[in-house]
């Protein structure tokens, strides 16, 4: 293996980083918060720095997707191995670790979050120790789902995350944070269930010969349940465009979209975010609602073609709701912080708009977006938290005139709302044009309705700018300092980002083009051949 | 040396970037740099000497049409078909382009010099260079721009920056409320500008425009679809350059400073609809253009209709800008396409000129607006006034102005196209608004400066505006007059202006052009789309069609007859009423009541949409919220006590039935045992008498076998 630190593979270093962390934070005396705090920091920066390594070693012009050859910074060992487990067979489950042009953005994505994250997190006054023990768990399980490919590794990762996030929100959130985190644990746990479900479908479907013994063995490999010669004949999900791969598609399609949020299924997102502390939010948004959507592309698509297929209209439909409704609520809410979180629940409508279109814009689009939003969404929870640390209230009416009063925060807060809105020169704009543009080619009403989503966007958020930042400053807030040297430190690279992405998303889009295309190719390749065929 | 050709594109980024420089500078250092005020000014001026550099070299010595920069943005690689997907980009210089970029800088360092004196004192003052240098930048970029991604783009930017300086006493309540309404308008406009480029790229898969046009023109984009293709940009035009039925917010606008509604709100932003579509012409059908026209002639109706009433002088110069915006789309619409940008530019210099003299005015009477509390300052403002009315000629139309040209070209144009199409409605707008617009700003020049001083506090304190607000006028009202555009003061065909800006051929399908156009297409061509892609773009010396240059030039004098006897009236009715006082405006108000206030509260736009648009949309998204939190989160959370319920149920039939069954067997079995253990008397003679019981009773039993 050529991309090695201390003879383990980069991959495994950006994933177990935190959990080093984390068990040094374990190991620091109750009462010294401040190393806890570094320690997380130091976590994160050296995650970034491997986050760095990884993007200048990136070599674009590989595919990945389904082909293992094609992946980078591959780590391929056995994990578990159940010898003649009864009718079973033999159990084989790998620590298979690679990356692609897809899962690249969400590594970068993820290490960044999880550092400003932490910044964010520099003012929790509450257990400390078991604050920064999840938080770093946490950054874990979703490194890990963005780097598995295995799928029962992959559906390890998926519930490691749960836990810290059931508990960070439980413990360190607002109010109602109980309820919240409860019905965040068993919303998702609903989704894992059905992942779960049809994990087990296709590792009873899908069998290849094992390199050492020549048997046949049932497997975990997901590139491997890619491969329609993979399944047996005549098993649940083997054969093509039938009834049970059609229920498959479905249940792990709710699985997904559960995290994204797709509507119905967005209720806890609101909830969870409100009662969440600003670094949970940041999280959740920024990085955990991509994960649904990365579940699609890379689990859900490229394994049910044929359905992916099939469902592309409807899927696209529900972008469309996702954008416009949810727009719709954020402009109803009073709470800054609920409209974000409805905000949110409009942009990744775009995602899924982008992706279903399985074209190379809409899905280069898609995935930029998702890239995007976590990093504007982020400013976005970021610029709510400032305000309600200071003030203690988020309702959008409390406000006014804070533009004079917190002339930094109010700059800051002009390039994230602007971001949000798609203005261009700003990151978001590249990649809704690009989803659009996509969409407008397979869908061409759907992508027009959808579009009212970029007025209703502009309409809310200048609504929520007006009202909290213009107008005149009531008296009560006459003493709120403007932002502070660590909460720059944590906008100013998100910033940077942002802007930056805005006038080159080649930077980005260049390392992803080459998977995505080949996924949009495999897609239409595998799907159409498998319906062709019946 | 660079070759000339690239020298102009170098100096062109130079000109583009160095607002934007101005901008950074002025955002993250601006308290700290000395006289920061200087510097963006001066960084203005440099631009403008590079502009009127590359217009020279371009328009009057350079043989290529147009010089092209294009670099590759985005791209998106391929699929194994071959299929790729790049996105091209660039900046380009042709004529046109080339005198917006004069205008443009001229305009905005103008502006940039007379607010050293306006607003000098302000709370925000090196915020506001820095937005006039981001709204400059974004302005030059719509300009130099070759595809139609980076107009819009830009477009969006203008857009940002004109919300930002609109705000700029964002204080007020008014003003954070107009800078919202004008960004929120022109993104409904936006999204139609929007869907267009959607299709625009679906069906040719490029933004440039040079792309575009060769596709259409080898019949790859072309009925119906072309036609509402052209009509969704346009509707990008119709929000920025505030065109009926979008033009409601522009006259909010004027709540920012007075030099922004010169620059942005009068002679430069508001144009970039105008300018949009000039850049987009070749492939409006006859149908999209025919749309155009009527958009822009109702909207100069309107809006003369209404600055006839008003009383707040930055109102009245805001509707103004609107009708005249409508006189100028109404122009390309019905194929006067030199004479629109003619107008484009005549009217940015006495457009600009109106409202920084206005702000002078403003300025003289302690941002007083209403003309109703002034009048008499043409002795205390000469400067001022005699500007002002050296505008108010131009826009009116008068001889020897610049506006006289160029209105009375687009006026040629209607009247050639109402006689051509039989469209008489077009035509007789124009001419009547011709009235009107004499009528109205005259009705303003008297109010202001003439008479009596309606307020005399005030009138005492006011004088002549400093220099550097004087010198602008004066640079502008120079710039108003005939011999900067043609010497001859009578017929524009003889100035340099009409023979740089000729209108580009047209690539759309023969059937889809307007009927006169079809005559001189050639014969063979007539019937078939894929021919037009034979004739090579730009060898045509003659686009215009001969038929309608003779009709033009039959109609000339009636028309010009027309339209001048109209100016003439109008401001002849103006001084009657207003200043002779021959017709008492009160009674006739009272006359007409009705109408006037019909037409003093706008036609009811605003209620119109106030009660529709926001109060649906509004009152949507409250329902939906209900919907989201009652039902859907209603579902959930019934879930959640349906199991809850369910579980406890269960608890209790366990508690209950399954448990107590067990518990049931354990008591019963105890009971039993209480029962036996009475046989249990640890006496031996009871044991004996049991056993004998035993013994009977098995003797018995197995008696029988």
């Amino acid at each position: 293996m050529q991309y090695q630190f201390l003879g383990i593979g980069y991959l495994t270093w950006i994933t177990f980083l935190p959990i080093l962390g984390m068990i040094v934070v374990l190991l620091i005396p109750r009462a010294n918060t401040n190393a806890m705090k570094w320690t997380a920091l130091g976590a994160t920066i050296l995650q970034l720095v491997f986050a760095a390594l990884i993007w200048v070693n990136f070599n674009p012009a590989l595919t990945g997707i389904n082909d293992v050859s094609k992946f980078q910074f591959v780590e391929q060992t056995t994990w578990i191995n159940l010898q003649g487990a009864g009718w079973f067979g033999h159990v084989v489950v790998q620590y298979f670790l690679g990356i692609d042009g897809l899962s690249l953005p969400m590594v970068i994505l993820t290490s960044l979050i999880s550092f400003v994250g932490v910044i964010a997190s520099w003012n929790i006054n509450k257990a400390q120790k078991g604050y920064f023990a999840l938080y770093l768990l946490l950054d874990t399980g979703m490194m890990g789902v963005f780097v598995a490919l295995d799928m029962f590794l992959f559906y390890v990762f998926w519930e490691i995350m749960l836990l810290p996030m059931y508990f960070l929100i439980g413990i360190w959130g607002g109010p109602r944070r109980e309820y919240a985190a409860i019905k965040f644990f068993l919303y998702t746990l609903f989704g894992s269930v059905l992942i779960l479900l049809v994990m087990l479908g296709l590792y009873f479907s899908v069998s290849i010969k094992d390199p050492v013994t020549g048997q046949m063995t049932h497997t975990f490999n997901m590139l491997a349940m890619m491969n329609p010669a993979n399944y047996d004949p005549n098993s649940l999900l083997g054969g093509i465009g039938t009834y049970w791969r059609d229920v498959a598609f479905i249940a792990l399609f709710i699985g997904f979209a559960i995290k994204v949020p797709i509507f119905p299924f967005h209720t806890w997102l609101p909830d969870a975010h409100v009662e969440a502390p600003t670094a949970i939010s940041v999280i959740l948004a920024g990085v955990l609602l991509k994960m649904g959507t990365y579940g699609f592309l890379r689990i859900s698509f490229p394994i049910f073609p044929d359905a992916m297929l099939k469902y592309a209209f409807p899927l696209a439909i529900l972008g469309f709701i996702n954008i416009v409704y949810g727009a719709l609520c954020a402009m109803a809410q009073t709470d800054f912080k609920k409209m974000i979180a409805y905000s949110s629940i409009s942009h990744m409508g775009v995602v899924l708009l982008g992706i279903a279109a399985m074209n190379t814009q809409g899905v280069s689009g898609g995935v930029l977006q998702m890239f995007n939003h976590g990093v504007v969404t982020a400013m976005l929870f970021l610029v709510v938290g400032v305000i309600y640390d200071r003030a203690h209230t988020r309702g959008l009416d409390d406000f006014g005139g804070l533009a004079n009063q917190m002339p930094v925060y109010t700059g800051i807060m002009t390039v994230a709302f602007f971001a949000a809105i798609g203005l261009p020169g700003l990151s978001e704009f590249v990649s809704e044009m690009l989803s659009y543009l996509g969409a407008f080619q397979t869908f061409q009403w759907v992508a027009i309705f959808a579009s009212i989503g970029i007025l209703l966007t502009a309409g809310y958020m200048l609504w929520a700018l007006q009202r909290v930042f213009l107008g005149q400053l009531p008296e009560k807030w006459k003493g709120l300092p403007d932002v502070n040297g660590r909460e720059l430190v944590a906008f100013v690279p998100l910033m940077i980002v942002v802007i930056l992405l805005g006038i080159f998303p080649s930077i980005l889009l260049h390392p992803m083009n080459a998977s995505l295309n080949h996924l949009v190719d495999f897609v239409h390749k595998v799907g159409t051949g498998l319906s062709a065929a019946k | 040396m660079f070759p000339i050709d690239s020298t102009l594109i170098h100096l062109a980024i130079a000109v583009l970037i160095l607002p934007l420089v101005g901008f950074v500078l002025l955002i993250f250092f601006g308290k700290r740099i000395p006289r920061q005020d200087l510097l963006e000014t001066g960084i203005l001026f440099l631009a403008l000497a590079f502009s009127i550099y590359i217009m020279v070299q371009k328009v009057f010595f350079l043989t290529e049409p147009r010089i092209d920069f294009t670099f590759r943005w985005i791209d998106l690689g391929g699929l194994f078909g071959g299929k790729t997907f790049p996105i091209d980009l660039g900046i380009a210089i042709d004529n046109i382009t080339a005198i917006m970029l004069v205008v443009v800088t001229l305009i905005s360092s103008l502006v940039h010099l007379f607010s050293l004196g306006y607003m000098h004192d302000d709370i925000r003052y090196s915020r506001y260079y820095a937005y006039l240098g981001l709204f400059t930048f974004s302005m030059l970029g719509i300009v130099l721009s070759n595809n139609i991604l980076m107009v819009y783009v830009f477009w969006e930017l203008v857009g940002l920056s004109s919300y930002l300086l609109i705000g700029h006493w964002y204080e007020k309540k008014s003003a954070s409320d107009a800078g919202k309404k004008a960004f929120i308008v022109n993104r409904v406009g936006d999204i139609g500008f929007f869907v267009g480029i959607l299709i625009i790229y679906t069906s040719l898969h490029t933004f440039l425009f040079t792309g575009i046009f060769s596709g259409i023109a080898q019949g790859q984009l072309s009925g119906s679809l072309l036609t509402i293709a052209g009509i969704l940009i346009f509707c990008g035009a119709v929000g920025k350059s505030a065109q009926f039925p979008l033009h409601v917010w522009l006259p909010d606008a004027m709540e920012g400073p007075t030099p922004v509604s010169a620059l942005i709100h009068a002679a430069t932003m508001v144009a970039a609809g105008v300018y949009l579509i000039a850049r987009v012409y070749p492939m409006l059908t006859a149908g999209a253009l025919t749309v155009i026209a009527y958009i822009g002639a109702i909207t100069a109706f309107i809006s003369a209709t209404i600055a006839i009433t008003q009383n707040d002088i930055k109102k009245v110069l805001a509707y103004s800008t609107i009708s005249q915006l409508g006189y100028m789309v109404m122009g390309l619409g019905v194929g006067a396409f030199s004479a629109g940008v003619f107008h484009l530019v005549t009217h940015a210099a006495f457009k600009a000129g109106l409202f920084l003299a206005s702000g002078s005015v403003i300025y003289a009477m302690h941002h007083e607006q209403d003309m109703r509390q002034m009048g008499g300052l043409r002795k205390k403002m000469p400067i001022t006034y005699w500007a002002f009315v050296i505008f108010s000629l131009s826009i009116s139309g008068i001889p020897f102005t610049s506006g006289f040209l160029s209105k009375d070209s687009i006026l040629a144009g209607s009247f050639a196209y109402g006689v051509l199409t039989g469209n008489i409605l077009i035509p007789i707008i124009g001419y009547s608004v011709v009235f009107l617009t004499a009528f109205y700003m005259f009705r303003l020049i008297i109010m202001t400066f003439h008479g009596e001083p309606r307020d005399h506090h005030k009138y005492e304190h006011a004088k002549e505006s400093p220099a550097v607000m004087t010198i602008p006028l004066i640079v502008l009202a120079a710039l108003s007059l005939f011999v900067f555009y043609s010497f001859n003061p009578f017929n524009p065909e003889q100035g340099w202006f009409l023979h740089s800006v000729v209108q580009p051929e047209t690539v759309v399908p023969v059937a889809q052009r307007y009927v006169w156009e079809q005559a001189a297409a050639p014969q063979d061509t007539l019937n078939s789309a894929a021919a037009v892609s034979m004739v090579p773009a730009g060898v045509s010396p003659e686009p215009v069609s001969p038929v309608y240059q003779e009709v033009m030039e039959e109609t000339h004098y009636t028309g010009l007859a027309i339209s001048l006897t109209l100016a003439v009236l109008g401001l002849l009715a103006a001084f009657v009423v207003y200043d002779w006082k021959k017709i008492d405006a009160e009674k006739l108000k009272q006359r007409v009541k009705p109408i006037h206030t019909f037409l003093y509260n706008k036609w009811y736009f605003d209620e119109l949409y106030g009660a529709t648009a926001v109060a649906g949309t509004l009152a949507l998204s409250k329902a939906l919220a209900w919907f989201d939190g009652h039902v859907i989160d209603g579902t959930v959370n019934g879930a959640a006590t349906l199991t809850r319920l369910w579980s406890s149920l269960s608890g209790s039939f366990d508690h209950y039935v399954v448990d107590g069954l067990v518990n049931f067997s354990g008591w019963f079995t105890g009971l039993l045992g209480r029962g036996a253990r009475k046989a249990q008397t640890g006496k031996v003679q009871t044991y004996i008498v049991f056993a004998l019981l035993g013994v009977i009773i098995i003797f018995f039993a197995f008696r029988s076998f």
